[in-house]
């Protein structure tokens, strides 16, 4: 559904973001992003959302080529992917459920049908409770969850998620986690960049792991969306230097 | 489209001095626009009315054959320029002279004042150099001794008339200018204030054109407030003028809701040139 082919980023002020990338990311799958501090994880979601445009090669994203794609197609594929980020992006005046009903509004979703939609996501993030409170009356993690609603409104087809709990502490960091399997196990394709170690050595979930914009280390793109028994590969070694 | 008109509303709301001192600018500009229009207006009417008093005399040497004037008279009338040809007889040019004179009639004696051929002109053709042509043309005749025309006048009037116009149309495009030049720092302002707003559009997928009409909504409504504004001004002014100066004519209300429409096409498009290079910094 995700598809990199030796896709090289250059920005126009720095150096090589990204440096002959191709993996491929299944309907459905679970994937860790790590890798150290500017190794290209942000970039990365960044091609598959079209904030970035690659300087070579291509990436598709549900059928959609970056090398045909004009600037009037975005909007379309953007409808089609949710993001969510370690800022969470939450407009401060409006509460919860006006953050993610704006989602729709503003890609002109009838009247009738944002109650229902923002409503069911709520619940299913775990906020119901909490729809009318302000961002500023929500603790980190509520805030990841309003942010993870917004991006979940829209049915997607993957949710990119760019270190969501590196804002967090660690009891809410194991809730958004959590929730963001459960997302998974409901369908919804994940590729999460996280520094977090633990976090990744806790599952068997794929991992990519860049550095210096090159993908160095990818535990199997075969991997089935579900935890496998059995321990961790050689993962942990690979990654070790970064912590 | 309803969520973008609320959006404009609230732009005003967010920052109701910023948006108030725009549709002031706004509206000032127009007003000195709408001053200058109403100045060209009367002096235009003004002009009308002279221009229509706009006549060439030519003087008829004594002892001409009335059959050799009249004919001429016949000849003249037959230019299309000329509207009217009067002859007046020596007997009529002191009549109308004793009338105008009335304590000083006995001054006049027959034969004193010389018969004239008078020609007015059609409307359109009342500028100088017709009226020079023509009177080119008449004075061809040999029995024609003396020709006038007030060409100085005339020319004097067209040509205040010509300034006039070159100052309205140049102030009126410079206060168009710095109103869409206050339109387009509002338009930073406000796309600044949602930037926020604006990253969240984008990232859910919301056309540009989308988040471009609330911006257009707001320009357009300012400038039709400004232009209203406007118009309530210039009308306070008239009515002002109109008590304690002269009586002067004010715009048909074709033209006033022109101008206010005017107001709002400025607003629109101050909004358009800017709108899209601010959006694309954020
Ligand atoms: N807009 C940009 N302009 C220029 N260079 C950029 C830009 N964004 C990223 N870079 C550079 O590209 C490289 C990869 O950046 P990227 O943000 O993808 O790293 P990252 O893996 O997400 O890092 P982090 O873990 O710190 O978020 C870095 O060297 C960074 O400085
Ligand atoms: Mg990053």
């Amino acid at each position: 559904m995700i598809r990199f082919t030796h896709v090289s980023k250059q920005y126009p002020r720095g150096g090589p973001a990204l440096d002959d990338v191709s993996f491929h990311l299944n309907k459905g799958e679970f994937a860790f992003l790590t890798g150290p501090s500017g190794a290209g994880k942000s970039t990365i979601l960044k091609l598959i959302y079209v904030g970035e445009r690659p300087t070579h090669g291509e990436v598709r994203v549900a059928g959609q080529s970056s090398a045909v794609m004009t600037r009037s197609q975005v909007p379309a594929l953007r409808r089609r992917i949710g993001v969510v980020f370690q800022e969470f992006r939450l407009l401060e005046d409006r509460t919860a459920e006006q953050n993610v009903a704006f989602a729709l509004e503003v890609i002109g979703t009838p009247r009738s049908q944002i109650g229902p939609k923002v409503a069911r996501v709520l619940t299913q993030v775990g906020l119901a409770a909490k729809a009318t409170s302000l961002p500023h009356e929500l603790s980190g993690g509520e805030q990841q969850r309003v942010a993870i609603a917004r991006a979940l409104v829209n049915d997607p087809l993957v949710l990119l998620a760019d270190e969501p709990t590196g804002n967090l502490d660690e009891r809410a960091t194991r809730g958004i986690f959590q929730l963001l399997r459960d997302i998974n196990a409901n369908g919804t394709a994940v590729l999460m960049a996280s520094h977090d170690l633990n976090l990744v050595r806790t599952t068997n979930y794929r991992t990519l792991e860049m550095n210096h914009g090159k993908l160095v280390y990818d535990s199997g793109a075969a991997a089935p969306p579900e935890p496998a028994p059995g321990a961790p590969p050689s993962g942990a070694t690979d990654t070790g230097a970064v912590a | 489209m309803n969520l973008a008109v609320r959006e404009a509303f609230r732009a005003f709301n967010r920052a109701p001095m910023l948006s108030a001192l725009s549709v002031t600018t706004i509206a000032f500009s127009l007003f000195a626009f709408g001053l200058f229009g109403l100045v060209a207006v009367n002096m235009r009417a003004a002009l009308d009315q002279v221009e229509e008093r706009v006549e060439i005399r030519g003087f008829v040497a004594a002892g001409t054959a009335p059959e050799a004037t009249s004919a001429a008279v016949g000849d003249i009338a037959a230019f299309p320029e000329v509207g009217s040809v009067r002859l007046v007889t020596e007997v009529q040019a002191l009549e109308r002279a004793r009338r105008e004179l009335g304590e000083f009639q006995d001054v006049f004696e027959a034969g004193i004042l010389p018969a004239s051929i008078e020609v007015r002109l059609r409307e359109g053709y009342r500028d100088p150099e017709t009226v020079r042509t023509i009177a080119r043309r008449f004075e061809a005749y040999d029995f024609i001794d003396d020709i006038r025309y007030g060409e100085e006048w005339v020319e004097k009037l067209y040509n205040m008339r010509n300034i006039a116009t070159a100052v309205g149309i140049t102030l009126g495009l410079i206060f168009a200018g710095v109103a869409v030049i206050i339109i387009g720092s509002t338009i930073r302002m406000a796309v600044l204030a949602r930037s926020r707003e604006i990253h969240i559009m984008r990232l859910v997928g919301a056309t540009d054109g989308f988040i471009r009409a609330p911006f257009l909504i707001e320009g357009f409504l300012k400038g039709l407030l400004g232009g209203l504004l406007a118009l309530a001004l210039t009308y306070v002014t008239y009515t002002f003028v109109g008590q304690y100066l002269v009586q002067a004519t004010y715009f048909e209300p074709a033209l006033a809701v022109f101008g206010v429409l005017a107001g709002a096409l400025i607003g629109l498009l101050g909004s358009a040139v800017s709108v899209g290079r601010h959006l694309r910094r954020v």
